[in-house]
This record gives structure tokens, C-alpha cells and sequence, in this order.
């Protein structure tokens, strides 16, 4: 194998890779704003300039192809000089924009200012000016002042979104980015040029002057919006969602997410119309109760109807722990066989980079926990049909909106006698049912989903219920989280009485005098790895922050997908 | 054993009580004859010179608006955490104003961190030591109590302008 040394560590490369790359690789850091590992070299932004012997000039780390006894380094005073006279260059023209601009605090430009600067400017000029908050396309806004023409933003739509959007126009200092007339920055994956400039000249419209960054906690968790998976932080403060960001992992999402992913998968969590505590239908009218009323409620109905009366629908949007203690539930406690749960699949909706057609995050999951019809039980279809013809007429849904979907399964729903549904908001499903247990969201449980392709994925905690506390329970914390006290305004949050479906089932469990002997979601995935064969040798840790494969049988996989 | 001697153990003339009492009100009587510096408060009011530290306060130029942007760097760097800033959009120039801006005068301990930290001048230390509150939630104080017209400030702001 070729070898190079970078700062006096010889180092292991393969032949064609670039400097950069392999410094990289091996975590050293070489400062730069135009390379990125996932787009084509530009070499525009001269940061990443260093010596290497035998070659006069100094070379670009991020376009010069390493060879066999190279010697590089990074830190020499001829690197540290010539960095510096590039930053100093990108400033000149660079506003004093920072007290109004939503990167400051996640800026490179501030980082490195701060890191490879002398911090003192020789430009008694004045600035050159150009437009401001200029609305590229429906979420993203453009500052063409604090750009440094990088053209990440231009390569990412070019080559990752596959869609030609932005150009550079005019040349000199007074270079800028536009669209074509007419057109617009919409491509589905377009708030990713957000994450990768490195300034703040794109920025989210969606999250603009919400929050400073240094004010949220974030929290790795996983997108529910399709079932590819994306790999997510959640960020939060005063237990408030305030924005999504894509989390990298190379096997799943890259650097990136979808647009719908980013913008419409958290707003029901800080929603008005969460379900805020349980609910049960008294005389048409929905009625507050307590928590122990309601499970009492439940077990005593469901008690009143034969076994092949009542249904169990699971949920492809519950974790795959609150499927399996639902499945569990209603096999040992009701020898239930009419057990299903419905697939959200749109044929055609999907693309070539990260969207996919099953638009739930844990279809796959939900089916290997064991929601699945029993011997001579009825699937998802065969459960509506047989509600409609009045042979079942009791239904326990877990978080599914079914009446949203179809008024065929609307009708059917409100043919039911008993409907007792988990739900974390009001909605169609809610209007019907007689008893409502709100359910936790993705945000605010521990669990996992399993991806369209096997992969165990970790969603966690972000927003706290009223069963927990952020500080007590482990919890991401901010500076302001760790400092508030009851007294602040801005740590005084509202918090939801919901839970996750699976604690719910386990109280029903040990109301009929069943013993459960899970506390935490962990211990749940514990049993289903003892007892689920593909779940076999996992267990929290094992999945981690990048998530790990189930053995799947091809069968499996073929009827997802159908 | 012997007893050793504290500071607190009075001499014997000092035991005589008598002559430490004439040597009292001999200080009283000396400082009848010197000047008063005592303040017939509130009729009479102390005005601070310009290096001093009362609350902070938010300036409002003569338009009526804010100098504040929101930038919140206040707030991050108040030790106290007194200060909670909402930044929104505006179609003014300088594109965001404080959609809220409290400070929690119970929390603050008047260092001046953040009239220093401040890029705008937008928030200044008045000379204004007269807070009262009898609950908690009056303690916050927000944009109402706080914007104080520029002029106002005026020889604050020169003077952080000098040592700054
Ligand atoms: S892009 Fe970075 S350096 Fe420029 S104004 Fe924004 S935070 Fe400051
Ligand atoms: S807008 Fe941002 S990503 Fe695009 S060229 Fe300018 S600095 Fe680079
Ligand atoms: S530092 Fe100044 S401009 Fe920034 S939020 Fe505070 S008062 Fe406003
Ligand atoms: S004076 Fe000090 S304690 Fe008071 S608000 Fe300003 S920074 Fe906070």
C-alpha cells in the first residue's frame, strides 16, 4: 500500500485518493468551505492550502491526488500565513452580520475566523453591497451578501437533487447566485443547501430568527415520514420542537433528508389539538378522566364481546416495542387471531435519493413484533369487511388516523360498538371512538423503527410527557434546561399527559391480573430479541446512533414491499 | 495556669464604664459640626453619576423602535440568566427586532455584562435603582418597562463609548 505522511504521521491511503480525503479519514482536520465528501471537487475557496515538500506553491489539499511518499503539512508557518490571508480576503467583503443571522454559533466562517484569523482587518473600504433576504424558493432564503461562493449550494442541486437550479451569475466581487428567471429553488431535497452553506447565506425559512442555536438541546433521533429512515437530530427548547436537521449515516440518508421530512413531521408534537390526557365518550360527549378509570373502562368493555368479536389493528407509525407488547396483548389476554395493521404504501411516490413509497417509518417493525392475523384470523381488509357485515364490533386501534384515509373505513369505524383507539392528536378516528389514550408521539418515547431495508434504527426522547423530566430521565439538555427553575418563564414548559402506547397495554396487563415486568422501553427490545429470532443479538447498545441490521428471511422483505 | 489576655477583656478603666461613655459622646458632639451626608429620601433623590449601574434598560430611537435586533447575545451572556429574548421578522432593514424581550430584575445582579456585550447600544444601564415588586411575576420585567427613549441615555452611552 502507498504511503504519505501529513504532520509527521505516516499514513495508509489508496491510490487515487486526494489529500483531503485521506486526512479526513484519519482525523485531521484541514480547514475548508467549498469540499465536501459527498460533491465534486470545485477548489474554489483556497482554505484548504497546504505545503508539501519538493513542490514550491503551496497546493489545495482538496484536489491534489496524494502519492507514494508525499510529505504534507498542515501546520507549517507558510500554511498558517497563507490561511489567514484567505480569510482575510473572504472578509473583506463580508458584512458584520452576525448579531442577525441564523448561523452565527454552527458558522465556519465564525469558527474559523476565530481559529485560522488574526482577527484584526486591513479594509478601510467600504463594503461592496448586495441584495438581502432574497426568497429562493419556498423555504429557502438567500443573503447574497454574507455568500463566499463556495458553490456547494449549486453542486448539491447539479448532483445530489438532480435538478439544475441555482447558477452562479456575474463574475468578480460582484458574483451571486439566482435561479433561472422564473424558476424556482423546489427541488424535494432543497433545504439541504441550508446545512451544507457554510455561512449563513441560506438559511431555513421555516426556522428563521426562532431560536438561537446555542439556546436548543438536540437529540438523535430517527424521521418518521417514509420508511427509508433518515437519520435526524431534534432540536428543542423549552420543550418545544423548534427544527430538524439531517444526522449523517453513509448506510441510510448520507447528509441528508427530504424537505417534507424536515418541515412536516414534528408540528403535531407542539400542536393545539394534542389528545391531553384520556378521554371517554359519556352520552356523545367526549369526557376527561383519569388514567385508572379509563383502563378500567377498556378492560371491562373488551370483557363484554367474544373473542372473535373484537379486532386488534397495530401501527406501522408505533415503535416496534408498542406493537410488540400490543400483539402480546392481545394473544395471550384475548387469544385475539383478527390482527393486522394497515400499510401506508403510495405507489409511485417515491425517488431515486431518499423518498420512499411505504410513507410509515416502521411498517417492517410492526410486522415482526407480531402484528400479524392468527391462524384463521382475518387481515387488515378482511377486519373492515367483517365490521361492516356487524360480525366484529369491537376494534382496538393503536396510532393510526384510519377514518383519514378512506370514508369506506370512516363508516365502518362508526359501525363499531366499542372503538378504543391510541392517538397522540384529535382527529377523524378520535371523533368516533369511544375511549381515546393519548399516546405518546415519536418524540417524546424511546423506541426503534425498522427501516425498509432491516434496519433497526433508535428513536429517543427529545420533548418531555408528564410522566418524566428532562434532568431526572436522562434527557438532552440545554444550557437553559439545566439552569431554568420553576420561576422562568422559559423553563416552565407544557407538558402533555400521554404515554407511550406500550406502558398503556402493560397497565391494561396487570389490570386483568397479568404480571409485567418492564419499566423502560430498553427491557421491552430486550424481550423481543429474545423472542423474535430477527431480532436476535440486539439489544439498545448494540444499535447505537447509526442503527444495525435484522436477519431477515427474503419472504419478509417481499411481502414489505408488496 | 495562666490566663491569656483576649482583646475582648475589657482593662480596668474600661470597667469603670464612665470615661468610654464621655469618649462616645465626644464623637457624637464631633460629628454634629461635620457635614451631612444623609439623603431626606424620597423627598430628596440620589442622582448617580454616569459610570453607574442601575437597571438595564432597552433604547428606543425617536421613531418609536427598537435598537435591539434580537441577536440574543444579552442573554448568553448574562451569568444570571435574567435576560429571554423572542427574535422576529420585520420588513425593516435591519431584518429582525425582539418580538419579546424580559428581564428578570430578581435574577439580575446589575453586572453589565450585557451593555457590554451588546453590538447595537441597544441595551444600556440606567440610573434607575428604584425597583419594587411585591410577587414574582412582576419581578419581569418586559418591553414596556424597558424601552426607554435614546436621549434618555445619552450621557450612559458616552461614557461606554470612552471605555469600552
Ligand atoms: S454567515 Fe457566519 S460569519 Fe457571516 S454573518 Fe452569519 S454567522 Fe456571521
Ligand atoms: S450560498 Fe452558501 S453554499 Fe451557496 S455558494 Fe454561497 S456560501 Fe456557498
Ligand atoms: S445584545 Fe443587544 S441587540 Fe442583542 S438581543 Fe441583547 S439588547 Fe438586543
Ligand atoms: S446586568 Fe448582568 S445580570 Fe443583569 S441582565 Fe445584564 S448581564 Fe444579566
Amino acid at each position: 500500500m502507498p504511503k504519505i505522511v501529513i504532520d509527521d504521521k505516516e499514513l495508509d491511503f489508496n491510490q487515487g485518493q486526494t489529500i483531503i480525503q485521506i486526512a479526513e479519514e484519519n482525523g485531521i482536520d484541514i480547514p475548508h468551505f467549498c469540499w465536501h465528501e459527498c460533491l465534486s471537487v470545485s477548489g474554489n475557496c483556497r482554505m484548504c492550502l497546504v505545503e508539501v515538500e519538493k513542490i514550491p506553491k503551496l497546493v489545495i489539499a482538496c484536489s491534489t491526488i496524494a502519492a507514494d511518499g508525499m510529505v504534507v503539512h498542515t501546520q507549517s508557518e507558510k500554511t498558517v500565513k497563507a490561511r489567514s490571508a484567505v480569510m482575510e480576503f473572504l472578509l473583506i467583503n463580508h458584512p458584520l452580520d452576525c448579531p442577525i443571522c441564523d448561523e452565527a454559533g454552527e458558522c465556519k466562517l465564525q469558527q474559523y475566523a476565530y481559529s485560522h484569523s488574526v482577527g484584526e482587518s486591513r479594509f478601510t473600504e467600504e463594503k461592496n453591497h448586495k441584495k438581502k433576504r432574497v426568497p429562493l424558493g419556498p423555504y429557502v432564503m438567500f443573503d447574497a451578501e454574507r455568500c463566499i461562493s463556495c458553490s456547494r449550494c449549486i453542486r448539491f442541486c447539479d448532483e445530489i437533487a438532480g435538478e439544475k437550479q441555482l447558477t452562479f451569475v456575474q463574475r468578480g466581487d460582484k458574483v451571486t447566485i439566482v435561479t433561472a428567471p422564473g424558476k424556482q429553488l423546489d427541488n424535494p431535497y432543497s433545504l439541504n443547501v441550508t446545512d451544507i452553506c457554510p455561512v449563513g447565506a441560506l438559511t431555513n425559512r421555516d426556522f428563521r430568527f426562532k431560536s438561537r442555536v446555542w439556546d436548543m438541546s438536540s437529540t438523535k433521533s430517527i424521521c418518521s415520514g417514509c420508511s427509508r429512515g433518515c437519520n435526524i437530530e431534534v432540536w428543542v427548547r423549552n420543550n418545544e420542537i423548534l427544527r430538524l436537521t439531517p444526522r449523517h449515516n453513509a448506510e441510510v440518508n448520507s447528509y441528508w433528508m427530504c424537505d417534507n421530512g424536515r418541515l412536516n413531521t414534528f408540528k403535531h408534537v407542539n400542536a393545539e389539538n394534542r389528545v391531553d390526557g384520556p378521554y371517554l365518550k359519556r352520552e356523545g360527549n367526549l369526557i376527561k378522566t383519569g388514567w385508572d378509570e379509563a383502563i378500567a373502562f377498556a378492560v371491562s368493555e373488551l370483557k363484554s364481546f367474544g373473542k372473535d368479536e373484537i379486532a386488534f389493528i397495530g401501527s406501522a407509525f408505533a415503535t416496534c416495542e408498542d406493537n410488540y407488547i400490543f400483539a402480546k396483548f392481545a394473544k395471550s389476554a384475548w387469544s385475539a387471531k383478527n390482527i393486522d395493521f394497515l400499510r401506508h404504501v403510495k405507489p409511485g411516490e417515491s425517488d431515486k435519493l431518499l423518498v420512499m413509497e411505504d410513507k410509515s417509518p416502521n411498517a417492517l417493525g410492526a410486522q415482526l413484533a407480531g402484528i400479524q392475523p392468527g391462524k384463521g384470523g382475518l387481515n387488515f381488509e378482511g377486519i373492515i369487511h367483517a365490521i361492516k357485515e356487524g360480525k366484529i364490533k369491537a376494534l382496538y386501534l393503536l396510532e393510526d388516523d384510519l377514518a383519514a384515509i378512506k370514508p369506506e373505513y370512516e363508516s365502518a369505524l362508526k359501525k363499531l360498538e366499542l372503538l378504543i383507539v391510541h392517538s397522540s392528536n384529535f382527529n377523524k378516528t378520535t371523533d368516533i371512538a369511544d375511549l381515546i389514550l393519548p399516546a405518546s408521539t415519536y418524540a417524546e418515547k424511546h423506541g426503534t423503527f425498522v427501516n425498509f431495508d432491516g434496519r433497526v434504527q433508535r428513536i429517543r426522547s427529545a420533548v418531555t410527557t408528564e410522566d418524566f423530566d428532562r434532568s431526572l430521565d436522562g434527557f438532552e439538555q440545554s444550557r437553559l434546561d439545566k439552569f431554568g427553575s420553576p420561576f422562568d418563564k422559559w423553563s416552565s414548559p407544557k407538558k402533555m399527559d400521554a404515554r407511550s402506547s406500550w406502558r398503556i397495554i402493560a397497565a391494561m396487563y396487570s389490570a386483568l391480573g397479568h404480571k409485567i415486568k418492564h419499566t423502560m422501553s430498553q427491557e421491552v427490545f430486550d424481550e423481543i430479541s429474545e423472542t423474535i429470532p430477527e431480532f436476535q443479538g440486539l439489544n439498545y447498545s448494540v444499535i447505537g446512533d447509526t442503527g444495525a441490521k435484522i436477519k431477515l428471511k427474503s419472504a419478509e422483505t417481499k411481502s414489505i414491499k408488496v | 495556669m495562666s490566663v491569656k489576655k483576649r482583646k475582648k477583656d475589657f482593662t480596668f478603666l474600661e470597667n469603670m464604664y464612665i470615661p468610654e461613655i464621655v469618649k462616645g459622646m465626644a464623637l457624637t458632639l464631633k460629628m454634629m459640626f461635620r457635614p451631612k451626608v444623609t439623603m431626606q429620601y424620597p423627598e430628596v433623590r440620589f442622582e448617580p453619576p454616569s459610570s453607574y449601574r442601575g437597571r438595564p434598560v432597552l433604547g428606543q430611537e425617536e421613531n418609536g423602535e427598537e435598537r435591539c435586533v434580537a441577536c440574543g447575545l444579552c442573554s448568553r451572556v448574562c451569568p444570571s440568566l435574567a435576560i429571554e429574548v423572542q427574535a422576529a421578522e420585520t420588513t425593516r432593514e435591519k431584518e429582525r427586532f425582539p418580538e419579546k424581550f424580559e428581564i428578570n430584575m430578581l435574577r439580575c445582579i446589575f453586572c453589565g455584562f450585557c451593555e457590554e456585550v451588546c453590538p447595537e447600544e441597544a441595551i444600556i444601564m440606567s440610573k434607575d435603582y428604584e425597583l419594587v415588586f411585591d410577587n414574582r411575576a412582576d419581578a419581569i420585567y418586559g418591553k414596556e418597562k424597558l424601552l426607554v427613549p435614546v436621549k434618555k441615555l445619552e450621557d450612559r452611552i458616552q461614557f461606554i463609548r470612552k471605555y469600552k
